[in-house]
């Protein structure tokens, strides 16, 4: 039986979905000429989640038979998933009439991607975060070959659908044999299947487990399932790639974190291994191979590789200082990358986009205050105190040395250190290599606003980060207070 | 006369997941057939819930292998759009010819 009490608590997914399909058949009816509108009316819809969100109460509900759960981990989780699509649309806006791909799909299917992304986080059984999950991906494939005469975009769509497919079908396998050796999906019940002193889990459910968190692994970009992120990163059009560096990789974190520490919390010693095993490859990859690039694209796409391993440290802890510590990166990664990439988005010459790390030679002096911003955000993206991206890395790496994972504390501090020469080298050649041409002048405010603003909150993030801390940690109490 | 069992279920799945995930990796000729490999791994998971949901006289398999069903029918059909677009585009839909970006 379906309550009012069970679609009250999805309110905020309902209404989002309903106001996306509504986009959808406006747009149908109208025609592209109002792109504008759709992509303002999907904003305004995403900010209205997320209003409904946080107007909810912050106890713990469950619905539908507790195949979702809102709780406060999902609040803050999905808050974040929100902000990054609703940015990633106004970057787009400017952008896509630029490059003639102004069609009125792109936002609406943000707003679907987005959906599924609010049901991952809220996911509370695996056929739900199976369905969330597919929901997210199957948007997001269109959304990389959306620049349909472009062959480098329908490359970058094709390997991602083709590379997507197979982890959800070796997470769907996971899931199977889950189900098979545990003979329930949901996951509270999961929970109290394996607590207790003679609680055995099994083989089955053990190789259950690391198929799906394989197939999670692939989501996130953790190595050795990242290779598609680079060519995607590069081919889709820039918008897309500051969306997939942030909402989706913040989605399929906090689905990583819940399934890990929710019903699998009693199997730690068993998922602590390979989630240490994946944090250190994906650190060591993202600080080495970001060496070589020379698409900046290409860069940020190893940088939220290695950025990845680093919040992983935190789900190694396994503790709830960790999933804090994990909350707090997030958020941070969020504005940085979202600050970075509205800098590559300006990165046009002559009405043209240029994507070499070499054209940004001189940008100080030609534009001193994108150079500034540019430089907070590479400072802050290797770790150099007191900017924002210290803070990050601070509380995982501290969490992970209150566990006693010492060596994965050192191994994290030194491939920071390795990572940060690849962006001091972007500061280099900012601010000390002869100019280049000069880019073109920013059109539209929005892009521009958003810089400065997550310029300033990367700056000033050490005066106040009472906020998203205690926000996080409020977050993260919540995963450990039930089990 | 022998019985057929869950073991017998579950090796077939897995021969067929197997199959799947090497049809991916191993096929250097054409994209249908990776479209194939990955409906084959859908469907190897879908036997196991089957299998599964009976061997546990419980619904929620079948339940679940309903909704992998209807995915798997729209993945294909994204599948399938976006490789017609890539078509278009190289004018080939050789594996070995989806090399624009390296590194």
């Amino acid at each position: 039986m379906v309550t009012s009490a069970d679609l009250y608590s999805v309110l905020p997914e309902l209404i989002l979905a309903v106001l996306a399909m509504a986009l959808l058949m406006y747009g149908v009816f109208r025609g592209d000429k109002t792109v504008n509108t759709v992509s303002w009316l999907a904003v305004g819809a995403l900010v209205l989640t997320a209003i409904i969100i946080s107007a909810s109460p912050d106890t713990e509900q469950s619905a539908f038979r507790g195949q979702l759960i809102v709780d406060q981990f999902a609040t803050y989780m999905k808050w974040l998933v929100l902000i990054g699509s609703a940015l990633a649309i106004i970057m787009s806006m400017n952008y896509n009439e630029r490059e003639g791909i102004q069609r009125f799909e792109f936002p609406v299917l943000i707003l679907f991607a987005s959906l599924g992304m609010l049901l991952m986080v809220s996911a509370n059984d695996l056929m739900s975060l199976y369905v969330g999950l597919e929901l997210q991906s199957l948007s997001l494939y269109v959304i990389a070959a959306f620049r349909r005469d472009s062959t480098k975009s329908s490359e970058a769509g094709l390997k991602y659908f083709v590379l997507g497919a197979l982890s959800s079908g070796m997470l769907l396998y996971g899931a199977s044999m889950i189900y098979g050796f545990a003979g329930t999906t949901q996951f509270d019940q999961l929970a109290t299947l394996f607590t207790g002193p003679n609680a055995d889990p099994g083989v089955g459910v053990i190789v259950g487990l690391v198929f799906l968190m394989a197939g999670l692994a692939f989501k996130v970009s953790a190595v050795p399932f990242h290779m598609w992120t680079p060519d995607v990163y590069e081919g889709a059009p820039t918008p897309v790639t500051a969306l997939f560096a942030v909402a989706p990789k913040i989605a399929a974190i906090a689905l990583l974190v819940r399934t890990m520490v929710g019903p699998f919390g009693e199997l730690f010693e068993q998922w602590q291994q390979i989630i240490i095993f994946i944090s250190i490859a994906s650190m060591l990859l993202g600080a080495l191979a970001a060496i070589w690039q020379t698409n900046i694209k290409r860069l940020m796409a190893y940088s939220s590789i290695g950025h990845i391993g680093y919040a992983l440290v935190g789900l190694a802890a396994g503790s709830e200082e960790g999933i804090r510590g994990i909350g707090v990166y997030m958020a941070i990664y969020l504005v940085m990358n979202i600050g970075t990439f509205c800098c590559i988005l300006s990165m046009r010459r002559q009405g043209m986009m240029v994507e070499g790390i070499s054209d940004l030679a001189g940008l100080a002096r030609n534009q001193p205050m994108m150079a500034a911003a540019m430089a907070i955000f590479m400072f802050s993206m290797a770790g150099i105190p007191p900017l924002a991206g210290f803070f990050g890395k601070l509380y995982v790496f501290m969490a992970a040395v209150n566990e006693g994972l010492y060596v994965l504390a050192i191994i994290g501090v030194l491939t920071s250190v390795i990572g940060a020469f690849y962006y001091l080298r972007i500061i280099k050649i900012m601010y000390f290599d002869e100019p280049a041409e000069a880019f073109d002048k920013m059109a539209g405010r929005e892009v521009g606003t958003i810089m400065g603003v997550s310029g300033l909150f990367t700056l000033l993030f050490f005066v106040f980060p009472t906020p998203i801390v205690s926000a996080a940690s409020k977050a993260a109490a919540v995963l450990f207070s039930a089990g | 006369m022998m019985e057929i069992g869950l073991s017998h279920y579950l090796t077939v799945a897995a021969i067929l997941f197997t199959l799947g995930i090497f049809g991916i990796f191993l096929n250097r000729k054409n994209v249908i057939i990776i479209l194939m490999s990955v409906e084959l791994i859908l469907l190897a998971v879908n036997i196991n819930l089957v299998a599964f949901s009976v061997h546990l006289n419980d619904l929620t398999g079948q339940v679940f292998a309903l909704f992998v069903l209807a995915i798997a029918a729209a993945e294909a059909a994204i599948g399938l759009a976006i490789l017609v677009v890539y078509f278009r585009n190289r004018g080939s839909i050789a594996v070995e010819d989806i090399n624009l970006m390296k590194g």
